[in-house]
């Protein structure tokens, strides 16, 4: 398919925008990566996604598909001669959906609180954080079965769904000065990070940590009400 | 093709969905009734990361979360298929199944629990979920087409629980006039048996609420003043 029928909607900081980019990297299909301005929502988006306004948006021909893990699917589904995303055992495939499930809905909220919180309610969420790796670590176990990926041999949908918290984690550890992913206590999840972000699928966007830093300083400044930056 | 046990309570609009989509495969299952007072260990040991219900074990396996279950039945056992088979039309009913969970039903509570002051703000965001849902519906006989399918049992007993939350809040949430097309589509699918013979009643559900002290805790709760 020429390479302007598949574009992604999306901002190169965004963790959910990474999800389909790495999804449709796996599959080796080429796409137009269309970066919305920071501050402002295109007519685009807006058309394509009227109901959340989010991104990201995949636009497959003329057809909008809107959230980053149903998008990942899809492609999966679509594009069925590349590597398979999902295994192909039911059950497998429901335990990596409980946990991008988990990941979306309870360790994203507990990382979001963790880099604004202060004081006894940053404790909290610290704990939340660790609590949430621990199961991970575990998750990570019984799915990889010894081998680099929560898919295997190769990156799978859970892999997707948690790795690309990864660029906002190194943020959270450097800027919060405090380790999560830890040899200790997380040795499994410490090599997977590391097999995941030198990946050929992610290597390429996922964002360098200090570029996010940088980033994470305007978006500080957005919340404070501070007027978007003239692009 | 095995064990199938339903870990579930019979209000739950989220344990409701599981049972009719075992129903509507012929697959056979005992149900095991929890109290979610207090919880039992095979919950604890089925689901230890959420506690809670709707789990589904097949073969000593467990799976847990209404919408994982849904597919991972829809995959298991193929007959009456709920999911469509395109992908897009797919990603589409994914869509509004997480927009239902996220959005229809937080926001119908948070207008149920809202302070006085900030109820009507609650009430219209409600409904302007609904309104979505409305206008999906409007013209179909199903979310599914002709038969049910995922989006019906997801979207299921959403009509009881917004009577329910519109009485133990004091508000008003839909009526047949503003939502005409989610009017009609509720009343047919409350009449399909598998689906009547198992679906939370919003006397039930008012009974429930009021007996267990949990209206009290609702702020502003008409029912908890009445009492």
């Amino acid at each position: 398919m020429a390479k302007n029928d598949v574009k992604v909607l999306g901002a190169w900081p965004s963790t959910f925008v990474m999800r389909p980019r790495i999804a449709l990297n796996i599959k080796s299909v080429n796409y137009e990566f269309l970066e919305e301005t920071f501050g402002s929502k295109s007519e685009l988006l807006l058309q394509s996604n009227p109901v959340h306004k989010k991104i990201p948006v995949l636009i497959h021909g003329d057809k909008p598909i809107c959230e980053s893990m149903i998008i990942v699917e899809y492609i999966d589904e679509v594009w069925t001669s590349g590597p398979s995303i999902l295994p192909s055992d039911p059950y497998d495939r429901a335990i990596q959906r409980f946990w991008a499930a988990y990941v979306d809905e309870k360790w994203f909220a507990a990382m979001r609180g963790l880099r604004i919180a202060q004081g006894e309610e940053r404790k909290a969420f610290l704990d939340q954080v660790t609590e949430g790796l621990a199961l991970l670590e575990e998750a990570f176990g019984k799915c990889s079965k010894g081998k680099a990926f929560f898919g295997g041999d190769r990156i799978g949908l859970l892999d997707i769904a948690f790795g690309s918290l990864l660029g906002w984690l190194r943020v959270t550890e450097k800027v919060g000065k405090v380790k999560l992913l830890d040899e200790a206590k997380t040795p499994g999840l410490v090599k997977w990070a590391e097999s995941f972000c030198a990946d050929a699928a992610v290597k390429s966007i996922m964002p360098e940590t200090e570029k996010l830093i940088e980033f994470s300083k305007l978006l500080m400044a957005q919340m404070k009400g501070a007027p978007p930056p003239k692009n | 093709m095995g064990e199938v046990k339903v870990i579930g309570a019979s209000l739950s609009s989220f344990c409701c969905r599981i049972e009719w989509a075992l129903k509507l495969k012929g697959v056979e299952y005992e149900y095991i009734k929890e109290d979610l007072r207090n919880k039992s260990p095979i919950l604890l040991q089925y689901n230890p990361v959420h506690k809670k219900i709707p789990v589904l074990v097949h073969n000593g396996k467990p799976v847990a979360e209404s919408l994982v279950i849904l597919e991972y039945i829809d995959e298991t056992w193929q007959e009456n298929p709920l999911l469509p088979k395109d992908p897009l039309e797919k990603s589409t009913a994914r869509f509004w199944a997480r927009f239902v969970d996220e959005k229809c039903i937080v926001s119908a509570w948070d207008a149920c629990r809202a302070e006085e002051h900030e109820k009507e703000r609650a009430v219209e965001s409600a409904q302007e979920s609904l309104g979505m849902i409305d206008k999906l519906i409007e013209g179909k006989k199903f979310f599914g087409g002709e038969t049910i399918g995922f989006l019906d049992l997801v979207v299921g007993s959403l009509p009881n629980w917004l009577k329910f939350l519109e009485e133990l809040g004091g508000i008003k949430l839909v009526d047949a006039e503003k939502f005409p097309s989610f009017h009609e589509w509720s009343k047919k699918f409350v009449e399909i048996p598998i689906i009547k013979e198992k679906i939370p009643m919003p006397d039930d559900l008012i009974n429930y609420f009021t007996t267990s002290g949990l209206a009290k805790t609702i702020r502003g709760s008409a029912l908890a003043n009445n009492k």
